[in-house]
């Protein structure tokens, strides 16, 4: 150990904020997603519209949404693998009521209660009871779309009301969306919440050491069930936004986002296991996916052929630092 | 079974005995740190070698050598004079070293048949396991340590002693020529370790090697004939047992004459702040009823698992009692739960530093704040500045060595870890403070000054309760001292009945 | 005996029979030997895949590509026979086992020398295998006529009343009961799983090991991708969509502990079995199908709060008073 040599004064930081920011994954993620644009932008006239980049971000601002609840429930050492099924679960909730003829604001309130109701759900099987997270909602998984199934069978729900639509089909001005905004607003309150606040800071606490946190007289149960309400909270509010754009629901509506929502995530750099990762991370992680996403599109590629783009993404952004520092002493 | 501690009594090896195994030049770098440089190391049949050294001498870097979990960077390893080498564990079974390690290695879900052949169980014919003749060679292995254990039994219905008798017919199970027991006394009872020290002598009688890590210098002059002396991963002496004093041995190991100075312990003790009065759990302690003045530090001394930790846990409201009361200035509070406990004033250091005491991963700053949020916050939003300021006023009062204090705290000494989890709990000013085992692990240096620390503490009027396995620290440092034994208080000690000999009889129920 | 009573693999077995009996009561044709064989072996790829499963998850790994690899495997088999219906059932077969084994190595190589968490892992190479079949079938079908008659009817070739597909879970069963209980292999999946840092002492690699039974539950993938093609003659991008939870419940729902090293083959081939028959008395019953993946979820969650409150971890008994009754 090298630190009772050390000076008696010790400094705050040895190293600035800045010149740690320049090291950090994010910076290294900005640049692919630069690469990525460039790459797309030469490959395709199409690609530098306004109006078709506007297109685009419909790719990941619903994911995205869900992936910043995500990022602090992973980071506390925790996984929702049900936030897919809690969109189709919402999206059937307010399907049927629109059956019953529920206008506009009362959708939103069950899009969002549904949602809310979902992720209490998990909480409460997961803190209270002491499951493991990854089981319990890939059970809660084929719950709440089981329901649906249950529900709609291979019907669909359709007749929203107009005023509905203006959520995932609305634009603020110009070419920005509705989505587009949400998306940003929460972006900045998801990382105000975690960069900025105590609660943030828990999160980390207990992402690195649960018991240690515990021991420090943190209440982890009540942090993690808070986690699981807004990842919750979330797939409900995506709920809306997808239900709106589609103007329909099926009960296999967003099926598999679970997986691009948590390769989003990992993709942002923060830790499968816990402890670390930033919300700006997840940011650049979303518009790296929607311009893969996009520009293969352009090129008129398949979707589930981009999916293997995306997975290897997932693979190549964890493994190449890891072989890189195995060849490489 | 008696065994003279006469050293005349201890057998010296022959003059031109040839060792089993000889280690030489071994040396092992780990990033940043050499933990052993260059170090030699002699076992011969039938003697028991002592490997003496202070934490971090490298003792566990060696044993892990011998028995393939670790390679060295360079060096030699003879077996009967000829070098070979241990790229796995496999490979030392196989060249008959085996290890009672400090740690249990051992499998819960498994029987205590397959835990003791797991990595060779005996194959019949055609390559399968052979759990007949397991049973039965585990059977035997027990009989011969005189276990009354049934091999068939799953491991997690067993005690931890009768674990650790699972462990030592583990390292039987094969025809060792040498047995390395690393501290293998720590977890066991009085009984125990004189069934252990026949063992031992079994061992010696059929000619094997013995390397024997420990910590307690009697266990040493009894059971040893040789020592080798280890020393900030170097090996600075070895000879015969017989031929050396413990003062000598002591000077070796730390490089300096030291005598354990404690701070003088007469303090002035006010107000009674934590009353406690009948305190039980359904399985772990009974009517534990003490109380704790200002500016006075109690000692809770027992054996290894007589359920002193598990009073303070529930004190700081990580396990719930069923029973009892606790008063803080006279006024009963409820604690649920570790926030309670320190809301109340009462703040606990954990014995096991790495994983309830620090948060390793955070940096210094975060881990001091943590539990002080609430106050250097601003309606919930996080003020670095007033975060290093706390961090630094009580940091700086501890001494801590460190690069920034924004370094993570994994990267700390032990001892300097110990200091930030102290001052994370002192930034909350509480009323106690509770010291699970503070100097565990800890360098001869670093424990000086967190006796000091403690001392000063308590003459700044904190009342503090210090948990410690350690007689001579039991007895420096308190001023009152409670032993328990099976979960319940034995004795409560002060003044002229404060022995080593008293402390010994009522923790392990001798006489009365 | 009377463990076995106390065991989890007794309540299962009780579940299984208290079920089998309420349907019995109503639709005695339910539990006709000639119907169980059909439910048994149209159980049987769930079995073999969970067994496989099972291994991994001892090890503290999840592997989530099964269905991915069952369906690329399955697509390769199809277009191969499709191409040259002259070779041999034995050749597919061989072929199939061996390149669902090389996808569960990619799986398992990237978890023991590159330490990538196993979700991380097979998260991605599940999306990579399933766009696989697109890229080399192009979203095309191949369906029965294109099938050679020897491919298709392999899995259904009686055997003493049981078709093929179903004596081949019985085998793999057969082998997994060997394998677990008698090899050292076998038993090197608990220890890794019980305790990792344990197991480097003892001389087992648990890297190693953990890739052992990626390579185990990719080969099994493989094999049951072929029987899968041949017996639905039909291969397509998205067959086997989903079928990894499935996979994961049954294991789960038999008693097989995420957290890794406990649980038992027969609990998870009675897990697989519970929902096999869950899953084919919806329609007798008349319960629509789509019921099925809420009761699914359902049992996951209820067999895991179950697993947990057996294996609560108890504190130290100190009190000599408290031995007795705790």
């Amino acid at each position: 150990m090298t630190d009772a040599a050390s000076p008696r004064h010790v400094p705050n930081r040895l190293q600035s904020p800045a010149a740690r920011l320049l090291k950090s994954w994010e910076v290294l993620l900005l640049a692919v997603a630069v690469a990525i644009f460039i790459a797309n932008s030469l490959a395709s006239p199409y690609f530098l519209n306004a109006w078709n980049l506007s297109d685009a971000t419909f790719n990941f601002t619903e994911k995205a949404m869900i992936a910043f609840a995500m990022a602090l429930l992973i980071i506390s050492g925790e996984i929702d693998l049900s936030v897919a099924s809690i969109i189709a679960l919402a999206s059937t909730a307010m399907g049927a009521a629109v059956q019953m003829g529920a206008g506009t604001p009362e959708l939103v309130v069950i899009g969002i209660v549904t949602g809310l109701l979902c992720g209490a759900f998990n909480g409460v099987l997961v803190t209270g009871l002491g499951l493991p997270s990854i089981v319990v909602t890939i059970g809660t998984m084929s719950l709440f779309r089981g329901i649906s199934y249950i529900v709609l069978g291979d019907q669909a729900y359709r007749g929203y009301p107009s005023g509905f639509s203006y959520f995932g089909q609305g634009y603020v001005w110009w070419v920005i969306s509705f989505e587009f905004v949400l998306f940003a607003v929460l972006a900045v309150i998801y990382g105000v919440l975690l960069h900025k606040t105590n609660f943030g800071r828990m999160v980390y606490a207990i992402g690195n050491n649960a018991t240690g946190a515990a021991f420090s007289g943190i209440k982890v149960a009540r942090v993690k069930f808070i986690l699981f309400l807004l990842t919750g909270l979330m797939s409900g509010i995506a709920a809306i936004c997808l239900t709106s754009r589609l103007g329909s629901t099926r009960p296999s509506i967003a099926f598999g986002w679970e997986l691009e929502v948590v390769t989003m995530v990992v993709l942002g750099g923060v830790s499968i296991l816990g402890g670390s990762g930033t919300i700006p991370g997840v940011v650049i992680a979303a518009f790296v996916m929607g311009l893969v996403t996009f520009g293969l599109g352009l090129l008129n590629v398949p979707g589930i052929v981009m999916s293997i783009f995306i997975g290897l993404l997932l693979i190549g952004v964890i493994a190449l630092p890891r072989l890189w520092q195995k060849w490489r002493p | 079974m008696q065994v003279s501690l006469d050293p005349s009594h201890a057998r010296p090896a022959p003059a031109d005995a040839a060792p089993v195994l000889h280690l030489d030049g071994i040396t092992k770098t780990f990033p940043g740190v050499k933990a052993l440089s260059e170090v030699s190391l002699s076992l011969y049949p039938g003697q028991v070698t002592a490997l003496v050294g202070e934490n971090g001498a490298g003792k566990s870097t060696i044993v892990k050598t011998l028995t393939g979990i670790l390679q060295p960077n360079a060096g030699t390893i003879l077996l009967d004079g000829a070098p070979v080498t241990f790229p796995t564990a496999q490979h030392a079974t196989d060249a008959g070293i085996t290890a009672i390690h400090q740690e249990t290695v051992l499998f819960d879900e498994l029987t205590v048949a397959e835990n003791i052949f797991i990595g060779h169980q005996p194959r019949t014919r055609f390559g399968l396991i052979d759990w007949a003749a397991m049973r039965t060679r585990a059977r035997e292995i027990l009989d011969r340590i005189d276990a009354d254990l049934d091999p068939d039994m799953p491991l997690h219905e067993l005690g931890i002693a009768s674990k650790h008798l699972v462990a030592i017919a583990r390292a039987l199970s094969v025809d060792a020529r040498v047995v390395i027991m690393d501290e293998p006394t720590a977890a066991l009872s009085h009984k125990e370790i004189e069934e252990l020290y026949e063992l031992v002598e079994r061992l010696k009688a059929e000619g094997r090697a013995i390397l024997f890590i420990s910590h307690k210098f009697d266990e040493i002059f009894r059971i040893a004939d040789r020592y080798t002396v280890f020393r900030d991963g170097q090996h600075v002496g070895e000879g015969l047992i017989a031929e050396i004093d413990e003062g000598e041995l002591v000077r070796l190991m730390v490089g300096r004459s030291v005598d354990q100075i404690f701070p003088p312990c007469e303090h002035l003790v006010g107000d009674e702040v934590l009353s406690v009065s009948g305190y039980s759990h359904p399985t772990e302690f009974q009517d534990v009823s003490f109380n704790l003045r200002k500016g006075e530090i109690l000692g809770f001394y027992g054996l290894v698992g007589a359920g002193r930790s598990e009073v303070m846990q529930a004190l700081f409201g990580v396990t719930k009692p069923s029973r009892g009361e606790i008063r803080i200035d006279g006024t009963a509070r409820e604690i649920r739960s570790p926030s309670d406990a320190v809301d109340a004033g009462i703040v606990y250091v954990p014995e096991e530093r790495g994983r309830q005491g620090a948060v390793i991963g955070l940096p210094i700053f975060q881990n001091v704040t943590l539990p002080s949020l609430a106050q250097t916050s601003r309606k919930g939003f996080l003020r670095l500045s007033e975060e290093f300021a706390l961090t630094r006023e009580y940091t700086e009062r501890l001494d801590l060595r460190a690069a920034s204090l924004d370094q993570d705290v994994g990267n700390l000494s032990g001892g300097n870890q110990q200091k930030v989890v102290i001052a994370k709990w002192l930034a909350t000013k509480p009323r106690v403070i509770i010291l699970d085992e503070p100097t565990k692990g800890i360098d001869i240096g670093s424990k000086a000054a967190v006796h000091a620390f403690m001392a000063e503490l308590a003459a700044q009027g904190l009342a503090v309760i210090m948990v410690s396995s350690e007689i001579p620290e039991v007895l420096g440092m308190s001023d009152r001292v409670i032993v328990m034994r099976e979960g319940l208080i034995a004795a409560e000690l002060a003044g002229d009945d404060l022995t080593p000999e008293t402390l010994v009889r009522h923790a392990a129920g001798i006489g009365a | 005996m009377t463990a076995f009573l106390k065991s989890r693999e007794a309540i299962l077995l009780g579940a299984i029979a208290v079920l089998l009996a309420l349907i019995a009561s109503r639709f005695p044709a339910f539990v006709e030997p000639s119907n169980l064989a059909r439910v048994f072996t149209d159980t049987s790829p769930l079995i073999i895949l969970a067994l496989g499963q099972t291994v991994v998850i001892l090890t503290r790994c999840i592997d989530l590509s099964v269905a991915a690899n069952l369906a690329l495997t399955g697509m390769v088999c199809a277009m191969l026979n499709a191409a040259m219906p002259g070779v041999p059932v034995a050749a597919i077969l061989l072929l199939a086992v061996a390149m669902g084994a090389v996808m569960g190595a990619i799986n398992g190589v990237m978890v023991w020398k590159l330490s990538i968490p196993p979700i991380v892992v097979t998260l991605g190479t599940m999306t990579i295998y399933r766009g696989l079949i697109f890229v080399i079938s192009d979203g095309a079908w191949v369906n029965a006529h294109e099938m050679s008659p020897a491919f298709t009817g392999f899995p259904r070739f009686d055997i003493l009343g049981l078709p093929m597909l179903a004596w081949i879970a019985i085998l793999v069963a057969a082998l997994f009961f060997v394998m677990i209980a008698r090899t050292p292999l076998g038993r090197a999946f608990y220890a890794v799983g019980g305790n990792p840092g344990a197991a480097v002492y003892t001389g087992i690699d648990v890297g190693r090991t953990q890739f052992m039974a990626f390579v185990i539950s990719g080969a099994l993938a493989g094999l049951t991708g072929y029987l899968w093609v041949a017996r639905y003659s039909v291969a397509y991008v998205d067959i086997a969509g989903g079928f990894e939870l499935e996979v994961v419940a049954a294991c789960v729902i038999g008693g097989i502990s995420i957290a890794g090293g406990a649980g038992t083959i027969l609990g998870t081939i009675l897990g697989a079995l519970f929902l096999g028959i869950v899953k084919n008395a919806l329609p007798v019953v008349n319960i629509s199908p789509f019921w099925q993946m809420a009761i699914s979820g359902t049992a996951i969650i209820v067999a895991v709060a179950f697993n947990a409150r057996s294996s609560r971890s108890k504190g130290r008994i100190i009190l000599k008073s408290a031995e007795g009754h705790a």
